[in-house]
């Protein structure tokens, strides 16, 4: 297990340090700063030493180090279109981004469990069918285009509920419902086939032997094995959660920190693009390594051999 | 392909879910249909897609009062016609899932296939390249290329391709290992086949067909990913005539002119769909062990 743990953690690293290198090497693509920074009389002389100033005359892997740790520090640099420090804005974004995030997935998991199971008891009947004609539905639908159809339909034409902002509890639905809609197909294809597999074992067909009623070896006997991989699986849609927060919060104008990414780089807001992004990938390695490790340790299958 | 034989019978869920499973010619003449309009679009489009006269300006459908049939589906905030943007759009799509998938698909299959074959130090270097590759955030990468070098068709393509080409190298590798274990390859092997050759002329034509499966599969998925950046602005560069970005055009005049947006968006659900569709029907047909992830 340790093993698997160590080597599953320098994987991360690796990973890490690719994103950090390739969001230090854009930064380096975005121009020289010196010419930004100075004024058009500056001589020579004036651009070598504000170059040293900046330690843009270090070898690039030793400027990398640099960024690495003052980025370690939580020294991201200033926003250019805020004028404020990059992690102070991100840290005042972030629970707004948290607390979306958190209803999206309670209503993926409200909508995804309930169907999966009963698609699974059910297998074949028409509302199966339906609930797998929604899945396929749901993976094809554009989810910036859901919101968008979302918000003409429920705020412009009915007047139901607000199309942006956030403060009351009727903001939360419309952006909610449409970041939840990225991850509930899948959640509910995966609780439908583990449903299926568990319906199959012994001890489902003892617990119909022993005359129990239908649904609670349903609800209560096979539900409880068949959560398993559905949970695991649920916290692996990080990817997927950071993606349609992204899209959902552009479309919602919601004050979160995947709103704040997409302007940053409508402004060319390079300092706050880059702390967003390693905060972000910092995020979404951590998720996945917890995840995998969990997962290791719940199936021992995986921690040996592939 | 024994198992495709029709005496195996392979949809067994039920009645409804077995006239489910006809469809699939559906989905394949709708995609052949976006397929040749999208190729044909210089000829069959009725405006151009990018030059609009401003006094045409979000012109309706022509069905609504205030619309004109010369604009069927209506014209956007340039007074472009849309019905036209929707077929240079389908273009776009299809050129960007076409080149990808290529780019993607050759690499992918190439590591895939020396990863499998050989074994040992070559398929540790190469699976570990894999799983690093699988777990980056590609999103962010997308977005910080299109901040620091701005928007192009070619960081379109390379986000994309970097996201696909370990998928494609997991699964062919996979294959592979299995494959070559078999007695053809075996005597191919004592035949004294070069490696090269047992590769190409023995074990590929047997990855063919989970190949075909997995860009089948993905094609859908490139579109809406494709569609998405271009919305967020880190895609497809503006003004080119694309679905992801005619939507997001369209966005800040959508509660008075809801055609700029609706039209593009079906447009994408039309196309993922019958390729999602699609792609099931050919696994289920050709490799029912190859699960969806």
């Amino acid at each position: 297990m340790l093993r698997f743990i160590v080597g599953r953690a320098m994987q991360s690293l690796v990973c890490f340090v690719v994103v950090s290198c390739l969001v230090f090497y854009a930064a380096r693509l975005t121009g020289d700063p010196t010419v930004l920074l100075l004024s058009e009389m500056a001589s020579k002389e004036d651009a070598a030493r504000l170059r040293a100033h900046l330690g843009l005359d270090k070898p690039i892997l030793v400027q990398y180090g640099l960024f690495l740790k003052q980025a370690i520090r939580g020294d991201l640099g200033e926003s250019t279109r805020l004028h404020r420090p990059v992690l102070a804005v991100l840290a005042a974004r972030f629970p707004a981004s948290l607390q979306l995030g958190s209803v999206a997935f309670i209503i993926t998991l409200l909508i995804a469990l309930p169907i999966g199971v009963y698609s699974a008891a059910k297998r074949g009947t028409v509302l199966d069918n339906a609930g797998r004609v929604f899945a396929v539905l749901g993976q094809s639908l554009p989810l910036f285009w859901l919101g968008l159809i979302l918000m003409l339909v429920f705020a412009v034409w009915l007047g139901l509920l607000p199309a942006a902002g956030r403060g009351t509890a009727a903001n939360f639905i419309l952006p909610a419902v449409t970041m939840g809609w990225a991850t509930t197909p899948a959640v509910m294809r995966l609780t439908r086939s583990a449903m299926l597999e568990v319906l199959e074992s012994e001890y489902v067909k003892m617990a119909r032997i022993k005359g129990l009623p239908e649904w609670k070896v349903i609800w209560k006997h096979a539900l409880k094995n068949a959560l398993l991989p559905v949970v695991t699986f649920s916290v692996l849609l990080f990817a997927e959660m950071i993606a349609g927060a992204i899209v959902t919060e552009t479309v919602f104008a919601w004050p979160g920190v995947g709103q704040l990414l997409i302007s940053s780089v409508y402004y060319r807001d390079f300092p706050m693009v880059q702390g967003t992004v390693l905060l972000l990938s910092a995020l979404f390695i951590l998720g996945n390594l917890t995840v995998d490790v969990l997962y290791a340790y719940l199936d021992p299958r995986i921690r040996y051999g592939r | 392909m024994n198992d495709a034989s029709p005496t195996l019978p392979i949809f067994q869920v039920s009645q409804f879910g077995a006239r489910l499973r006809v469809i699939p010619t559906l989905p394949a003449a709708v995609l052949l249909a976006l397929c040749l309009l999208g190729f044909l679009a210089p000829l069959i489009a009725p405006h151009s897609p990018m030059q609009g006269s401003l006094g045409e300006k979000l012109r309706p459908p022509a069905w609504v009062t205030g619309g004109q049939w010369a604009y069927p589906l209506g014209t956007d905030l340039l007074g472009r016609d849309i019905l036209s943007r929707l077929l240079y759009g389908a273009r776009t799509s299809l050129a960007v899932a076409a080149v990808a998938v290529v780019v993607a698909g050759t690499l992918g299959t190439i590591l895939g296939l020396l990863s499998g074959y050989f074994g040992g130090v070559v398929d540790a270097i190469i699976m570990r390249f894999t799983d690093i590759a699988l777990s980056l955030p590609l999103i962010l990468v997308a977005i910080v290329l299109a901040a620091a070098i701005g928007t192009s068709f070619g960081n379109v393509i390379l986000v994309i391709v970097l996201l696909l080409w370990p998928r494609y190298a997991r699964q062919v590798r996979g294959e592979t290992l299995s494959i070559k274990e078999r007695d053809f390859v075996a005597l191919a092997r004592i035949a004294n086949c070069s490696h090269f050759r047992i590769i190409w002329r023995h074990i590929f034509p047997s990855v063919l067909p989970t190949l075909l499966v997995l860009v089948t599969l993905q094609a859908g998925y490139i579109v809406l990913l494709e569609s998405t950046l271009s919305f967020l602005g880190v895609g497809i560069p503006p003004s080119t005539p694309a679905w992801g970005l005619m939507i997001s055009e369209g966005r800040t005049v959508m509660d008075s002119a809801w055609w700029v947006v609706l039209w593009p968006g079906l447009a994408i659900l039309l196309m993922v769909l019958s390729g999602n569709l699609l792609g099931d029907w050919l696994r289920d047909r050709l490799d029912p062990t190859l699960k969806q992830v």
